[in-house]
């Protein structure tokens, strides 16, 4: 698609000028609030906000409608400055019905905008929330800037002339009239939605359906004088460049062909659907121009086996999951150790233990990541932070695994996997290069020679001639790879896997300070929790705090400098959602005393949660 | 740089021409490990022997196998090989064959590794009809385990872990894979040298999964296990070799026969003489493009019918890893090669000046 260049709108008088604004859509699972808010989040993507969003969804496909359960919501956070959150609390509120606003209204800013939808606000909706009475009219809200529309009859009205179609598809469009409505008061074009529209509804009189609805939510708002003031958030002074909208899973999908097209290696993804994973599968499945070949496995297992076995041929072999799946995956994981080939397992992680919360976010994988095997079965652990850094770290995974022939773990979650921001486009002569190179000469080759500096052994792919050779789970004797089960070779061996894994470090680079390099309090964090961590430190160095903060993208090995950096500081906190997994590890490996903050609510953190920790922790 | 997606296919080369081998290129420098005597290592031979004449090159043939004593045949044979973990070398294959559709890639398995633990795994390689070959070695038993039932053990057999008699119904592999829709379908006896020879033979040349059942003694826990119809001197008339086009007759006088019976559509034993002829006997169509036949066949058993070993089933369906190179060939006639740059770039996007 076209590039779009970007022109303020003509000056309003009722325009009132906002740097951040946080906007949750929040309805019923079959209200399309999804879409609603994506629609809203490219928008502002396209006019040059700064974005971040987090998309929160029930795991039924549709609980009851107007039950607590099926409510969806969509939170997006857009700016005209740098933001790495999806805000702490919503300024506006959009409830398409009791049970939304139920389940989201503690969550709304004192005095924040609260748009409902009267007509959803019927007797029996009302009992299906849990409402004695009728929160519309009973005061309680009173605390907000309540708007009472009847949208429902407000969409119906403007679609009865324009077409014929049934009461229900027509009241499907009330999302994109509400959608209209939020353009207006939020001043953004109805341009990037309406073409969305053309392209993806084929049948017309849909098309219209959904244009008109649109455009009429945005000319009542514009009409009625509801609002007095509409607003504007004017684009984020962001580092120039070509940017586009991406989430953590597309993100991560797109780092994988590159990582194919760079190693100069067919990428063989096997999966198993499950969620949040499962948009891996779908968003490679297209790239078949790519030569990418996708398989969707039996189970777990098979995934995790084809992957083993197309590295075996020369393939990038790739598989993806979410925890439980990589539970499933484990013994496998330890043949793919075992072998010594480069694999990379994709985790997506989500609530647990067992299939747990499977649309909520967690970090609680790491020490399964790390340790969930049996045996002495060290992997490396990669970690991205962002959503658009993804699509780097999916490189680096194929970049370690290949250079040291072993298996990888990528270390995602359901809130980088789901949300989006805006993705500053990499120029091809800046992508890291890296080169993979297949064994072909049989003099003196075993198949367990190693590489002095790296200790990886020969990917000597069958069809090679004079190579053959065979691998497999049974111990290895060192250097000719046959079976052995001799004392003094297996532990040679489990050593020197331990090694291989332990050299990657001389091969990443050093972790970054966010701060001053010495100080009173270094805040470390890993994976998604970056956004939030990152913003309560530059909170707490505004106020002229010694707060520095440091983050993991690479879980093992650690950093080279990472020892070194921890005791710079008096204090250390370690915020994640988990039950204090890095905390372990860390406190395990530098004996440091460091604080675990845990959070285990399918929720990331808030900014406010973390700048009260590290006050407490500050002042101690 | 460039970014378009110029990635090499991988090594395999073709099949073409055939290369002289002998018997002894594919006997590797590992000592073979199975108890003496076992029926493992006729089976061995008669691979090592056939595999010259397929014309296959050492370098593209992949021996994947699970965990038993049959999975440690890749050790064995001087070729690529891979010997994997319990009941998932189907997987492992599947990985294989779909990445690098130029290798000839076997599965060598157990009746335990097979059927139990990769029970799932085995199904869904057959379904998608892959070209691969499987090789199951059943002997009815647990061997390196040391002894207990396995999913074919006779319903009652008494052994380490059912001390009792065993009370799971028992598998047949030749309606398991039948089920499956598998699309070459073949029995034989690891004693039988010349007959598992040809069936080995047949399941290679055959484009598609291929499955063979072969009946193995494991002298070690459950010896003599087969004898009742493979002894020289029952076999005759305990046992049928089925071929393509031929009608089902059996005995030492070639006095016997199958025929289906009218009143309830089932198979019968008969003798033939005055009142029934060959020609009343069922003709067998291995091409047959349902699996009816096969399957009724499949399931006759001993002492009841003879045991039926040949080609059950050999029919010709699309393989799985030739659609999947047929999609990216679509695929890349339609959109291009795929060009990274252009990739990044799709979709919405905006410049910050």
């Amino acid at each position: 698609m076209e590039s779009i260049t970007i022109l303020d709108n003509v000056e309003d008088k009722h325009i009132e000028e906002l740097e951040t604004v946080t906007i949750r859509f929040a309805g019923d699972s079959g209200d399309g609030m999804q879409l609603t808010g994506t629609q809203f989040t490219n928008t502002a993507a396209v006019v040059g906000n700064d974005i971040s969003t987090l998309p929160d969804f029930p795991a039924e496909i549709r609980a009851p409608a107007g039950s607590l359960p099926g409510v969806s919501g969509f939170q997006l956070n857009f700016s005209n400055h740098d933001i790495r959150t999806p805000g702490d609390e919503p300024n506006v509120l959009v409830a398409m019905n009791p049970a939304a606003l139920k389940v989201n209204i503690a969550d709304l800013e004192p005095g924040g905008i609260l748009i409902t939808n009267t007509d959803a606000f019927s007797e029996n909706n009302l009992k299906k929330a849990g409402y004695q009475s009728n929160p519309l009219d009973d005061g309680s809200l009173s605390g907000y800037r309540l708007f009472k529309l009847p949208i429902t009859t407000l969409n119906r009205a403007a679609l009865r002339d324009a077409v014929k179609l049934s009461s229900k598809d027509v009241d499907r469009c009330k999302n994109f009239w509400a959608l209209g409505m939020m353009y207006w008061l939020y001043d953004r074009p109805l341009e990037p939605t309406q073409r969305w529209i053309q392209g993806k509804f084929k049948n017309q009189e849909l098309q219209t359906a959904n244009l008109t609805a649109l455009k009429a939510g945005f000319a009542y708002a514009e009409a009625a004088e509801i609002f007095t003031t509409h607003y504007r958030v004017r684009r984020a002074a962001i580092a120039p460049g070509k940017y586009r909208n991406i989430t953590g899973n597309e993100a991560t999908a797109l780092g994988f062909v590159a990582a194919s097209v760079l190693a100069k290696r067919p990428l063989f993804y096997a999966s198993y659907p499950i969620t949040p994973a499962s948009d891996i599968l779908h968003e490679l499945a297209i790239h078949k121009n790519f030569g990418v070949k996708t398989f969707q496995a039996e189970d777990e297992i098979a995934a995790m086996c084809a992957a083993i076995g197309a590295s075996f041929t020369g393939n990038l072999g790739l598989t993806g999951t979410s925890g439980p799946g990589l539970a499933l995956k484990s013994e496998a994981i330890g043949l793919a150790v075992m072998t010594e080939l480069p694999v990379v397992i994709i985790d997506v992680q989500r609530g647990g233990p067992s299939t747990g919360l499977p649309t909520k976010t967690e970090q609680a994988d790491l020490l399964q990541a790390m340790f969930g095997r049996n045996g002495e079965c060290p992997v490396a652990i990669v970690a991205p932070a962002t959503p658009a850094d993804c699509f780097h770290m999916a490189v680096e995974a194929f970049r370690i695994a290949t250079r040291h022939m072993l298996p990888v773990i990528y270390l995602s979650d359901g809130y980088l996997a789901n949300g989006a921001e805006p993705w500053l486009l990499p120029k091809m002569d800046e992508l890291p290069r890296f080169e993979v190179k297949l064994a072909t000469n049989a003099e003196g080759f075993n198949p367990y020679n190693r590489d002095p500096e790296t200790l990886a052994r020969p990917w000597a792919v069958p069809g090679t001639p004079n190579l053959e050779h065979r691998i497999g789970g049974i111990e290895k004797e060192d250097i000719t790879g046959n079976v052995s089960y001799e004392p003094e070779n297996h532990m040679h061996m489990v050593l020197t896997r331990a090694e291989k894994v332990a050299r990657i470090a001389y091969d990443i680079p050093d972790v970054e300070v966010f701060g001053e390099p010495e100080g009173r309090l270094l805040v470390i964090g890993w994976g998604s929790t970056y956004g939030s961590i990152t913003s309560a430190v530059e909170e707490m160095q505004r106020s002229g705090k010694s707060v520095s903060s440091i983050h993991l993208r690479y879980l093992n090995p650690f950093p080279s400098n990472l020892g070194e950096i921890l005791g710079r500081f008096d204090r250390v906190l370690i915020p994640e959602l988990n039950l204090g997994q890095l905390a372990m590890l860390l406190r395990a490996r530098y004996l440091v005393p460091a604080v675990s903050f845990p959070k285990v609510k399918g929720k990331p953190f808030k900014i406010s949660e973390l700048t009260a920790k590290m006050n407490e922790l500050y002042e101690d | 740089m460039s970014t378009d997606a110029n990635i090499p296919t991988n090594g395999g080369g073709s099949q073409a021409p055939p290369v002289k081998l002998t018997r002894k290129d594919f006997v590797s420098d590992q000592e073979v490990r199975w108890c003496p005597g076992c029926g493992d290592y006729s089976i061995l031979a008669q691979i090592q022997k056939v595999m010259p004449e397929l014309g296959i090159k050492r370098e593209n043939t992949v021996f994947v196998s699970g965990i038993g004593c049959s999975s440690r045949f890749p050790y064995y044979m001087n070729t690529y090989g891979f010997h994997s973990i319990h009941g998932r070398a189907p997987a492992i294959a599947t990985g294989i064959k779909a990445s690098n559709p130029d290798l000839s890639v076997w599965v060598i398995t157990g009746d335990g590794d097979a059927l139990s633990i990769g029970g799932n795994h085995l199904i869904h390689m057959i379904r998608r009809n892959l070209d691969i070959n499987i090789i199951l070695f059943n002997n009815r038993i647990y061997g390196l385990t040391k002894g207990q039932y396995s999913p074919t053990s006779e319903f009652g057999k008494k052994t380490k872990s059912t001390p009792y008699g065993v009370i799971d119904y028992p598998l047949n592999p030749l309606s398991v894979a039948l089920a499956a829709e598998a699309t070459f379908v073949g029995r034989s006896v690891d004693t039988f040298t010349s007959h598992l020879q040809k069936v080995v033979e047949r399941a290679m040349h055959h484009k598609g999964v291929s499955f063979v059942e072969v009946y193995q003694n494991c002298n070690i826990f459950n010896d003599h296990a087969f004898d009742m119809f493979t002894d020289r001197g029952v076999r005759d008339d305990a046992m049928i070799e089925i071929e393509h086009g031929k009608p089902l007759v059996f005995g030492k006088e070639h006095n016997r026969g199958i025929r289906i019976r009218n009143s309830d559509m089932h198979l019968e034993v008969v003798a033939l003489g005055d009142e029934i002829s060959e020609s009343d006997l069922i003709v067998h169509d291995e091409k047959a493009p349902d699996s009816y036949l096969a399957y009724m066949l499949a399931r006759m058993e001993y002492p009841d019918y003879p045991v039926p070993i040949g080609v059950f089933r050999d029919i010709t369906k699309p393989t799985y890893e030739d659609m999947l190179a047929g999609q990216i060939k679509t695929a890349t006639e339609k959109m291009g090669p795929g060009n990274l740059e252009k990739l990044i770039n799709a979709g919405d996007t905006w410049v910050i000046e």
